[in-house]
């Protein structure tokens, strides 16, 4: 049912496609609310019919599948959800199968958020996507929350050299000393990986020039994709790896299954919404080409009056 | 005096906070400076949300344009607020996360902010589809530049890149459609950032030292620095 809902949007977009495109020769400009019905029906019907392709992680996003792989268990991670509700469709996926990786690995996962919306974001995940699929993972020995602090910048110049003086206490006011993850880290020098989601500020490049940098500390960083451009700057010295918007978390999941069975059955909202993605670019692609037919077919015209 | 006071202050912080990256002993220091400053930006919430209701209820006393919204923005702020310092439905009490699984607080961020936002972001497709439509348009020879480049990248990032050049032999593999994508990411692309980062860079190292010796002013209300 699925393979024939796709296959006759499919049709309905590229007969509507070719149909502009017969017409563009003519020189005729395409209305807009045309464009916005073809990326409306592009992004849709593999919503509705879903499809999934198979990934390969570009070095970028196995630099940073590598390295949570290969870090020993019981290795301290730091993941901090710096993004907002417009921000998470493309960038929870891949937050949420790097904490499952992580926690799949035995490291010790702190979470934490510079966001004021992150936190809310990060229970979500905890809730609904990361601890269902790990019932034996407990609350401060083998994750813990230490939620959201205001400051920014200002946040991470602080816990350069001393968590406690910024987060006391984790997310439920209990005292990060009681914490057992917290036993032998004093800052963030002492943990052995950082990954901060993201795309705005304060985010990846935040903690690149204030933590990793400073600290000597690795950086992962996942991000938006228009953002991820602005971060190759950083790549390989100073970033560990770069999941750049649904692709990157897409290639990610995709890995992650391909290399441990236990995520065979895993959600995988990234290679779900490549779909969408692929469909919408291919929609994009093809009026770019219209527009230029239209283009080239005016100017024609024109030199031909004169 | 007026003017002194805050030039000192800056220079004095400004001087300081210098000074404590590259002297040790003054590191602690340095770090207080930046707990006071986080202690700063908490206020920061207060003067938000007091601004955000002056505003509002300006609005609706003179009944201006659109009035109505400002209702909409207070009950909402009153209510996220009240839900929130009160932590009302939380399962864990008064002493439990305020984003609590179950509390009112993440209810309505999960039913209604999410959606909301979400749905502001997705309009973007729309729009970056018939903006491509209008400006990728091979006019000149820097905009064909820009135009091959955008038809890579938004290739690169599907698996139709792949589908497309799979027929390419594994010694070009370099002209592969993904790999054209991430060569443009990794050299073009970093040359450039780099070059704007370190711009910026410079920018911010030059503004910091005209703000810290008193030449730019004009954050004192005076434009004449």
């Amino acid at each position: 049912m699925a393979n024939i809902g796709i296959i006759i949007s499919l049709v309905i977009i590229f007969g509507g496609l070719l149909a502009l495109l017969i017409r563009s020769v003519k020189s005729k400009e395409v209305d807009r609310r045309v464009i916005f019905l073809f990326i409306f029906v592009a992004v849709a019907a593999p919503i509705l019919f879903p499809v999934t392709f198979s990934e390969k992680a570009s070095p970028v996003v196995k630099a940073i599948f590598n390295k949570v792989e290969s870090l020993p268990a019981g290795s301290k991670v730091l993941l901090s959800f710096d993004f907002d509700p417009a921000m998470a469709p493309e960038v929870q996926p891949m937050a949420n199968a790097i904490s499952r990786h992580c926690l799949y690995k035995g490291h010790k996962v702190i979470f934490m958020s510079l966001w004021a919306t992150g936190q809310a974001l990060l229970t979500q995940s905890l809730q609904d996507f990361i601890l269902p699929g790990f019932p034996e993972k407990r609350n401060a020995v083998d994750w813990v929350n230490i939620g959201y602090k205001a400051g920014n910048e200002g946040v991470l110049n602080v816990i350069i050299t001393d968590f406690r003086k910024m987060f006391p206490t984790d997310v439920n006011t209990v005292p990060l000393d009681s914490i057992k993850i917290f036993d032998d880290i004093k800052s963030c020098k002492d943990l052995d990986l950082v990954v901060s989601i993201g795309g705005g500020k304060p985010g990846p490049k935040e903690w690149i020039l204030f933590v990793g940098d400073p600290g000597n500390v690795p950086i992962g960083v996942g991000t938006a994709a228009v953002v991820a451009p602005q971060l190759y700057p950083y790549y390989p010295a100073q970033v560990v790896g770069i999941l750049g918007g649904v692709k990157g978390a897409a290639e990610y999941e995709y890995t992650l299954k391909e290399t441990h069975s236990r995520f065979a059955d895993m959600d995988t909202p990234g290679l779900r919404m490549m779909g969408p993605q692929t469909l919408a670019h291919v929609v994009i692609m093809s009026f770019i080409i219209i527009g230029n037919i239209i283009y080239i077919a005016g100017r024609r015209r024109e030199k031909k009056r004169r | 005096m007026k003017r002194q006071i805050p030039l000192f202050i800056t220079f004095f912080v400004g001087a300081l906070l210098i000074f404590s990256v590259f002297i040790p002993p003054m590191e602690s220091a340095g770090e207080n400076f930046t707990l006071f400053f986080d202690i700063i930006a908490v206020f920061a919430f207060f003067l938000g949300g007091g601004n955000l209701l002056r505003v509002h209820i300006t609005k609706l006393k003179r009944r201006k344009q659109d009035w109505p919204f400002s209702i909409v923005t207070i009950a909402g702020f009153a209510f996220m607020l009240t839900v929130g310092i009160f932590k009302i439905g939380n399962p864990g009490g008064i002493a439990a996360s305020v984003t609590a699984d179950g509390s009112w607080f993440q209810e309505v961020f999960n039913y209604v902010l999410t959606p909301l936002q979400s749905t502001m972001y997705a309009l973007l497709a729309f729009f970056v589809a018939s903006a491509s439509y209008r400006a990728f348009r091979a006019k000149n020879r820097e905009a064909t530049i820009l135009l091959i480049a955008a038809f890579i990248i938004l290739l690169g990032r599907t698996p139709f890149g792949l589908m497309v050049t799979s027929w390419v032999p594994e010694s070009l593999s370099v002209l592969q459609i993904p790999n054209l994508a991430i060569w443009i990411m990794n050299s073009p692309n970093l040359a450039g950032q780099r070059a704007i980062i370190i711009g910026i860079g410079l920018g911010v190292v030059s503004m910091s030292l005209r703000l810290i010796l008193g030449v730019e002013r004009t954050y004192l209300g005076d434009d004449s620095g």
